[in-house]
């Protein structure tokens, strides 16, 4: 069992949903990211997916573009990023952390290469929003060689067929798209997230969690209703982006996820008093 | 599923399908879609009656006599894809993709565009048969190339200024994918070169492999014999597979894609994936691209913006690495000399992007010497081009 299954386990045994925060690696700097890792930690994050920056992100909208541009121009190289996860697993960060990386980051560097780095930097999972299943095979074998999960997404367009393979090959949790389309705050919930969510659950009992277009905490309260695991991360990176200065950055993204923390587990509360 | 599927995406270790979740049932789709259009005998009389009464081919391959004069090397023939309607090669794949998008029922049609020729030639078409058309065009190239931005304005297409990234034609390729995962059930993307996710490289090449088959049947029945070589630009290299395609089981002819070498090959001002690149992933399919050693696409640079492009089809890829063909470069300097050459010597004014490929086919024809014969093709018009030229040249000081 790895780290991020054993998390969700302790989580459904508690009734809570996980809080999933997505922060990109260098923005606006890696002593930045460092700081705000542990920030989200103690604020009530289950587990984090850490952007590694791209220059052509095509799964990300505006917000996350951006962020990785500074993040770039501010010279967050993966060698960097690998030796600031190893610092802060120094430092006692004790909860899963996934690099969100597009293919060619892993592929440039090696796929072995870039998986032993990652395991070797305390890295528990890899979700490759760029590597669909049919691609994939090579990569999922060496992740699990390393003991890293490898997490595959689904989208409200996946197929009966898609979502069955996805079941059998995910590790850790299936990372499920809420909407056609980039990620990105909206102003409210996609209505694709609930039948989308029952056509998967027909086909696995790995946990879900979704992703995409979650904002607000009310956004959050209803997206753990319904699954396992709550991602919101465009919202969090703008808080970052709009701060004065780093230490600002990090009371906001941590006051922000406390928010979340809150109407995640009031959610599940409230349902189940009720129910 | 994995396995049927990865043979055909992929020209032997090129290609592949590298898209987000949400696209691939969209893929599959259309690879149906395209397969059975492909077989279908009232689709491909439909693709060639509007290739013919529309679009005006067969295109002429023409004796480039004041050309090979000058030169004083190989009998050098121009195949004149300037000459088909919106001026360029990109309508042969753009008329065959709308028919297919009509086949699919999709109402919306987007595309994206570096010079403007693809962008005009998607514009043209859906004005044409009365689809919605958004065009993402590099906030640079919308600068670059303003007379084709209206142009697409005028067929009633919305032009999308991309100011991300290097806002060239790889970031709004970028823009493109992204509306296109946001809107794939209603959306078929036109993409207009032979890049980008299977089934794309198969199928721009097959729509544009018209150019090779003309080509050789009109060298044959001028000359009685095939041509020495073949030269054509590349960038993302559509209108070199549309050429090579047919006289790749011709091995005698050899086969030459001209990148473009910008300042220089040796400079980091080029757009030379081939020549200078390494293996990597754009757009969704593996290839030659211009990256540094983390993976990150490092911008691109040519005087054409057609060509400013950091990668380049698979199936070019696979082409270098097999031996077929052969991949040469050529800066801004030489490109802008043929630019001049041409127009002066045969009255035909070629895109920049052709310019490239008239500028190696010069020096290839002197070598070659007067036995031989060689095709270069011309890929498009260079009345895009003038003004860009004008200020160049002012630029040098050049008075012509």
């Amino acid at each position: 069992m790895s780290r991020i299954s054993d998390t969700f386990t302790r989580l459904k045994g508690e009734g809570r949903a996980a809080l999933m925060p997505y922060i990109t690696a260098g923005h606006p700097t890696l002593p930045a990211t460092e700081a705000l890792l542990f920030a989200l930690e103690e604020s009530g994050a289950d587990m984090i997916e850490l952007g590694i920056p791209y220059s052509d992100p095509l799964a990300d909208g505006p917000t996350v573009q951006r962020a990785g541009q500074i993040a770039l121009q501010n010279g967050a190289t993966i060698p960097r990023i690998h030796a600031m996860m190893r610092r802060v697993r120094e430092q006692g960060l004790s909860i899963p952390v996934l690099y969100m990386v597009y293919y060619n980051c892993v592929f440039r560097h090696g796929e072995e290469r870039f998986l032993d780095e990652a395991a070797a930097s305390g890295i528990d999972g890899l979700i490759i929003p760029d590597l669909p299943l049919e691609e994939a095979e090579e990569v999922e074998g060496l992740a699990a060689e390393r003991g890293l999960d490898l997490v595959y997404l689904l989208a409200p367009t996946s197929t009966p067929e898609r979502i069955a393979e996805a079941g059998r090959r995910s590790r850790g949790f299936i990372y499920c798209v809420s909407l056609t389309g980039v990620t990105g705050a909206r102003d409210r919930l996609s209505a694709a997230i609930e039948p989308m969510l029952r056509r998967i659950r027909e086909a696995t009992s790995l946990p879900l969690a979704v992703g995409f277009g979650i904002s607000r905490p009310e956004h959050a309260a209803a997206v753990a209703k319904l699954a396992d695991g709550v991602i919101v991360g465009s919202a969090l990176v703008e808080r970052i982006d709009e701060a004065p200065d780093e230490t600002e950055a990090v009371n906001r993204a941590a006051a922000y996820i406390r928010s979340l923390r809150l109407a995640v587990d009031q959610a599940r509360f409230r349902s189940a008093n009720v129910g | 599923m994995a396995k049927a599927q990865t043979q055909a995406a992929y020209f032997g270790e090129f290609g592949g399908q590298f898209v987000p979740e949400v696209l691939m049932p969209a893929l599959t789709e259309l690879e149906r879609a395209y397969l059975e259009a492909k077989d279908d005998p009232a689709f491909q009389r439909e693709l060639a009656e509007h290739l013919a009464e529309y679009s005006g081919r067969a295109t002429p391959l023409y004796r480039a006599d004041r050309l090979t004069g000058y030169v004083g090397g190989a009998t050098i023939y121009l195949k004149r894809e300037d000459l088909n309607h919106t001026g360029s090669h990109k309508i042969n794949n753009t008329l065959g993709q709308i028919l297919l998008a009509r086949r699919m029922g999709k109402q919306r049609i987007i595309a994206e565009t570096g010079a403007g020729q693809h962008g005009v030639a998607t514009a043209t078409v859906c004005a044409r048969f009365g689809l919605e058309c958004v065009v993402y065009m590099g906030e640079e190239d919308t600068r670059r190339q303003a007379l084709n931005v209206f142009r697409m304005e005028l067929l009633g297409a919305r032009v999308h200024p991309v100011t991300s990234g290097t806002r060239t034609l790889k970031d709004a390729t970028n823009e493109a994918i992204r509306d296109w995962v946001a809107n794939v059930q209603n959306t078929h993307y036109i993409i207009g070169s032979v890049v980008g996710p299977h089934p794309y490289p198969t199928m721009v090449r097959d729509f544009q492999s018209v150019i090779g088959k003309e080509a050789r049947e009109q060298i044959l029945a001028k000359t009685g014999r095939l041509p020495d070589a073949v030269v054509a630009c590349v960038g993302g290299g559509s209108n070199a597979m549309g050429i090579f395609h047919a006289f790749i089981p011709d091995e005698a002819v050899a086969l030459y894609g001209v990148e473009a070498a910008g300042e220089g090959l040796d400079t980091d001002r080029h757009a030379a994936s081939i020549s200078r690149g390494t293996k990597g992933i754009l757009h969704g399919a593996k290839s030659y691209i211009l990256q540094d050693a983390d993976g990150q696409i490092q911008g691109a640079h040519s005087i054409s913006a057609g060509l400013d492009y950091p990668g380049v089809g698979p199936e070019h890829s696979y082409l270098k690495d097999s031996g077929r063909a052969t991949y040469v470069a050529v800066t801004d300097d030489e490109a802008l000399q043929a630019f001049i050459d041409l127009s002066r010597l045969e009255g035909i004014i070629p895109a920049l992007e052709s310019a490239h490929a008239v500028a190696y086919g010069m020096k290839l024809a002197k070598e070659l010497g007067p036995q031989a014969q060689i095709i270069i093709n011309i890929s498009g018009r260079g009345d895009k081009d003038v003004a860009e030229v004008a200020a160049v040249l002012e630029r040098k000081g050049v008075v012509l």
